[in-house]
């Protein structure tokens, strides 16, 4: 326990001062690909939390990423203000003060987009098959419809002038988050379970597995992630859109936990690395660019059908011996 | 446990109808503590639908199922599982990707104390859970002979260790009641003699009742000490081996001459 409390601090020590020195030591393009890295591995993990390891098919992440965006910002923009004033009236650094606004903004944009996950879960993962994935399509384009027509948010035009509070840190620590999450879940009796639902839910019912309540808790924990993602999406770009969020960027999303390898934590933080930065390497061949990305991922699936670590796990050499949650088909 | 004359499952006249085929009609049947009772018939008699009526899988048309003094209809399987009703199933149903100590472990959720929550952050509460199921699943695969394949993908296992597996698994929940469907299916004959001897010695070591559907009458005339024979989903005979041995209703409809 003190081994990790140690852990915890250094790691957070590592990110403050990758904080400080990484904006200066990269240019600004690169720095931007790297926070959207981030961001798609928030997106890809959580995501990999109901897909990859429930076995219930979602195909609405963008949805909880556009609630989450979108109320952060309404936060931060509208709500807390007065908060941030209050603060530096105190004396409280400029930097420190953002951070606040940030994390409550996050935590209320994640937490709606939970609620939203409940709301979406509940009727659809009582029932087993492809409905969940049914719900979702639908549900994602509502969300979407449902902006572009409510004006206090920007409609179609956008919402801009959120304020400009994401840094490598916040990203950073919510990747961080999301990925401990999964592993400690894959390491205790309630990753099990969903690792049942996905091999054999009629057996893992049988065997006194409440299947629901773990699909809708999967699922609620998921939206809660993209909820977050979305709130640091909003707060880097400072520039909302509709457009933003459509039934494109579920698919990119589930592109990158099947490249991956669905189930595979390490393969979705991998695959969404990789497919953040790939578009932007074939920049050099322009208008070839989305032919060779859909020839890139075509010859993958080929390949490697069961994505890059299959649902094995990348071992790392300071991970612990006990940490081995699957039985893994080493990941050649 | 109540050792008294009180059955630990009854089936009180019941009934399923899918559309308009009777599947199990006005069944009643009891096992008692610690009881060995087999079910046999020919097949599409209604032996595996019993079996999924009694585990909530399906909910009885009418009459009525009892664990004890608890009415089983209506309730969801996972929570007649937690009542301590455990099965296997007829054509195995292991977590096929999963390694055979996940499996077990699996089945002993549900005596997990640590919410979700703490399985999230892997708090000290969610790492006494695992290793007390750890042990527990360990000392099972022991049990069963398979703690040489403890970390071997269940899909991997020859069959005969499937169905033991199977077996592992079921008895992980802390059954008083376990329902076997068909363990011997595909055995070759050492196989099954050993699956006999697991079967009694795991009702003895584990106080046990046990309900068997099987179609090797070797096993079910060797091990059981009460039987109950289906046909066309009506219960056409009921009693001890050498009964229902030389019942004609029974070897007209499913024994044939020759065993008689």
């Amino acid at each position: 326990m003190n081994a990790r409390l140690v852990r915890t601090v250094l790691g957070l020590l590592a990110l403050l001062a990758l904080n400080m020195l990484l904006p200066r030591a990269l240019n600004p393009y690169f720095f931007q690909i790297l926070i959207l890295c981030g961001i798609n591995v928030i997106l890809a993990v959580s995501l990999n939390l109901v897909n990859g390891l429930t076995g219930q098919f979602s195909i609405g992440h963008a949805g909880f990423m556009a609630i989450g965006a979108y109320t952060s910002a309404v936060v931060s923009m509208r709500v807390l203000p007065g908060l941030l004033d209050a603060m530096t009236a105190a004396g409280v650094p400029l930097a420190v003060g953002h951070g606040v606004i940030l994390l409550l903004a996050t935590l209320v944009g994640g937490a709606l987009a939970a609620l939203a996950g409940l709301a979406v879960g509940l009727p659809s993962l009582r029932l087993r098959g492809d409905y969940l994935a049914i719900v979702t399509l639908g549900f994602g384009e509502i969300i979407r419809v449902l902006i572009l027509n409510i004006d206090a948010v920007g409609g179609a035009r956008g919402l801009s002038g959120v304020p400009n509070y994401t840094n490598f840190f916040w990203v950073g620590l919510w990747a961080w988050i999301v990925i401990a999450v999964s592993y400690h879940l894959l390491g205790s009796t309630h990753g099990r379970a969903m690792l049942a639902i996905r091999e054999d839910e009629i057996a893992a019912e049988a065997l006194g597995v409440p299947t629901t309540r773990y699909k809708v808790t999967a699922f609620v924990v998921s939206a809660f992630f993209a909820g977050v993602a979305g709130a640091l999406f909003a707060h880097y770009l400072s520039y909302l859109n509709p457009s933003t969020f459509t039934f494109l960027k579920s698919i990119e999303v589930i592109t990158m936990i099947v490249l991956g390898g669905l189930g595979s934590v390490s393969g979705a933080v991998l695959a969404a690395v990789a497919l953040t930065i790939l578009p932007e390497a074939l920049r050099a061949v322009k208008e070839y660019r989305m032919v060779i990305y859909a020839m890139l991922l075509i010859v993958l699936m080929i390949t490697r059908p069961q994505g890059l670590l299959g649902t094995g796990e990348l071992k790392m050499p300071w991970s612990r011996k006990k940490a081995a949650p699957m039985p893994t088909e080493s990941a050649s | 446990m109540n050792q008294q004359a009180g059955a630990a499952l009854s089936l009180d006249h019941v009934s399923i109808v899918f559309g308009g085929l009777k599947a199990v009609s006005d069944l009643c049947l009891d096992v008692h503590p610690g009881e060995l009772v087999g079910l046999i018939g020919p097949n599409g008699a209604g032996k595996t639908t019993v079996f999924n009526l009694i585990t909530g899988v399906y909910m009885p048309t009418s009459g009525t199922i009892r664990f004890g003094e608890t009415v089983l209809n209506g309730r969801r399987p996972h929570t007649i599982c937690h009542l301590g009703l455990a099965r296997t199933f007829q054509n195995t149903r292991l977590f096929a990707g999963l390694s055979c100590l996940d499996n077990v472990k699996i089945a002993a959720h549900q005596h997990a104390k640590s919410s979700y929550w703490d399985g999230m952050w892997a708090t000290p509460g969610s790492a006494r859970d695992e290793r007390a199921i750890d042990e527990k699943a360990r000392l099972l695969l022991d049990t069963l002979s398979l703690s040489d394949v403890a970390d071997t993908r269940a899909a991997d296992l020859p069959y005969g260790r499937q169905r033991r597996l199977e077996i592992a698994r079921a008895l992980a929940t802390d059954p008083k009641l376990l329902l076997l469907d068909e363990p011997a299916a595909g055995m070759n004959p050492q196989e099954t003699d050993a699956l006999m001897h697991l079967i009694e010695d795991v009702r003895k070591r584990f106080a046990l009742a046990v309900l068997l559907i099987e179609h090797d009458m070797k096993v079910v005339m060797g091990i059981c000490q009460r039987i109950a024979v289906l046909d066309y989903g009506v219960k056409i005979c009921e009693g001890e081996p050498a009964m229902v041995r030389r019942d004609p209703s029974t070897i007209r409809a499913y024994l044939g001459e020759d065993v008689a």
